[in-house]
């Protein structure tokens, strides 16, 4: 059958068509972002009108719900902090590791038992670690440490360490894998040990990539919410004792939404006001990440 | 060569070895232990009437049945408005712009730091946009919203990554039977980058079937005792009832927490398992 010309012209206008839809689904992804910072900002910015900035980042007393009300982020941040730095001694030694040894050790079929139990740990939502941090680490703590409550930054911690321990493994293998063979077998030729190959070939050699999955891991501990919401424990006070009960930013935030708050409230715009530090602590990690990578990218 | 340092360096290596070996045991032991203390507390109060009653105060009747309900109406609409939204995006990034252009660029940088935005933001946003301002009040509907845009950078990639592995050869053998651009994208493309796109997909909507704070953010109840016969409906998930009984002080609700716990498990390992067999699958026919 021969096309007309009209055939053809309809052709082109759903062609046309398809192309414009289909641009409008990309520009979704833009509208989220202009979004989040509208929102956040905007209540953000209500916030300030009523609370003072200068209270709001160097105050020590968080009781934005009770009287007399106060503002101080201190304890939330440090709180958030306390998570970041205890899961990163967790998940940054042990995730290397077994990026090492992934990557310079393991015979093929422990990597065939070992990655799909990585690929596992990593797909566990984060309330079930929550679960286990609270019924199974917290009671071990104890144990060890009489003295532990039952609500703690350390368990909190150790639990937010093994969630992120697949993802630090992960991308540090990938970045191990990238490095060329030719180097690796260079210094095997020259009677290295696998140790002095690891040690001063392979992970000089990939040290930005790494280095970029410990940002991000961190970045990911400080968004983590439903491990601290239910053991990090709901008491914003400033210590830096890891077996006390704290509050962590994302735990207010998860704390105050189980409330029904009303917009435009001072709770409401609160809850903004924690969530636009928490966006821009994490954004500026990311960052960070990406600048890493993009500086040091070595072309083989 | 010097005997004593030689073998000095080798012990080195050997203890190093030891070292990694731990560190790999670490993953295995922590998920070993994990599974034990989920199953020991929760396989006694798993039965068939857990899974078909409502929750309750009283724990031995309390069940997981509006959960399940409202995690699968959730999930479904987020499969149905993410899918089209995240494969159209990577299908007009992969195919209709050059990879240089400044819109691909911006949407691309755009779409990572989207990735690293806390889950508990989108709620934030959601709570605002759909909540809010949509007046979709807390409904089944702005939760399955806010749980698509958070899984949107995840799916693109996952299909950006999946397009680009069509060779050129298949397209270009397709242009020249005289096809146009949308007829070689339905026709060769995507069928050819299905299997790649539905792994990605499959893995980044378990992901929000385990998702607890964006939807808390959102309001998804912890105690809900109707079924949601509408995208209107006030709604709870698996997760969040979970959450709820978790932090609870009463040992029997930590134990019907591990028993819902078992459900979500069972569901989430299932949906993993069928994008490793799509995987196999798809990397079988490119070799």
């Amino acid at each position: 059958m021969r096309k007309t010309s009209q055939d053809m012209a309809r052709l082109r206008t759903g062609e046309l068509v398809v192309e414009k839809v289909l641009m409008s689904f990309a520009a979704v992804s833009i509208l989220t972002t202009v979004a989040i910072v509208l929102i956040l900002f905007g209540e953000t910015f209500a916030f300030f009108r009523e609370v003072s900035l200068f209270e709001f980042l160097t105050g020590t007393q968080w009781t934005p719900t009770l009287q007399p009300r106060s503002f101080g982020i201190l304890p939330l941040l440090i709180g958030t902090m306390m998570i970041a730095i205890g899961s990163s001694l967790v998940s940054l030694p042990l995730g290397l590791g077994s990026a090492i040894y992934l990557s310079e050790y393991a015979h093929k079929k422990v990597r065939r038992i070992v990655k799909p139990v990585l690929e596992i740990l990593a797909g566990i939502p984060s309330i079930v670690y929550g679960f286990f941090a609270l019924t199974f680490i917290t009671p071990i703590l104890q144990t060890i440490i009489p003295d532990t409550q039952v609500f703690n930054a350390a368990s909190a911690s150790i639990a937010v360490g093994i969630m992120t321990l697949p993802m630090v493994a992960s991308l540090s293998e990938d970045a191990m894998m990238a490095v060329p063979d030719s180097i690796r077998q260079g210094a095997y030729a020259l009677g290295s040990t696998r140790f002095e190959v690891a040690a001063k070939v392979t992970i000089p050699a990939a040290m930005s990539s790494i280095g970029a999955a410990f940002v991000l891991a961190i970045s990911r501990a400080i968004g983590e919410t439903m491990i601290v919401a239910i053991a990090a424990g709901q008491s914003p006070v400033l210590t830096l004792n890891p077996l006390k009960s704290i509050q962590t930013m994302t735990g207010f935030m998860v704390n105050i939404s189980l409330g029904d708050i009303q917009q435009g409230t001072l709770e409401f715009k609160t809850l903004f006001a924690v969530g636009t530090m928490l966006f821009l602590l994490t954004l500026l990690m990311n960052l960070v990440a990406r600048a890493i990578i993009k500086k040091n990218r070595e072309v083989y | 060569m010097n005997m004593k340092l030689y073998r000095a360096r080798h012990r080195k290596n050997i203890f190093f070895h030891g070292l990694l070996l731990a560190c790999i045991l670490f993953s295995i032991v922590v998920l070993g232990l994990l599974l034990y203390q989920i199953l020991s507390t929760g396989l006694a109060w798993l039965d068939w009437d857990f899974i078909t009653s409502m929750p309750s105060r009283f724990p031995e009747k309390a069940g997981i049945y509006s959960a399940l309900v409202g995690s699968i109406w959730t999930i479904g609409l987020t499969a149905a408005f993410s899918l089209p939204l995240g494969v159209g995006t990577a299908v007009y990034l992969e195919e209709y712009t050059n990879p240089k252009s400044r819109i691909n660029q911006i949407v691309q940088v755009n779409i990572a730091n989207l990735a690293g935005v806390p889950a508990i933001v989108y709620g934030m946003l959601g709570l605002a946009v759909f909540v809010r301002l949509f007046q979709f009040e807390r409904s089944i509907l702005a939760g399955a919203l806010t749980l698509t845009l958070l899984i949107l950078p995840v799916i693109t990639v996952a299909s950006q990554e999946a397009i680009k592995s069509v060779p050129k050869s298949l397209r270009e053998g397709s242009y020249s039977l005289g096809t146009t651009k949308l007829q070689t994208i339905t026709g060769v493309v995507l069928p050819y980058a299905m299997p790649g796109i539905l792994t990605g997909a499959i893995l980044a909507i378990s992901r929000a079937m385990g998702e607890a704070a964006p939807l808390i953010m959102v309001g998804a109840a912890g105690y809900i005792a109707f079924l949601p016969t509408g995208p209107m409906d006030s709604f709870t998930v698996l997760p969040v009832q979970i959450f709820n009984w978790t932090s609870r002080p009463q040992i029997e609700f930590q134990n019907i927490a591990s028993a819902g716990i078992i459900v979500l498990m069972v569901l989430l390992l299932s949906m993993n398992a069928v994008a490793i067999l799509l995987r196999n699958k798809y990397q079988n026919r490119m070799e």
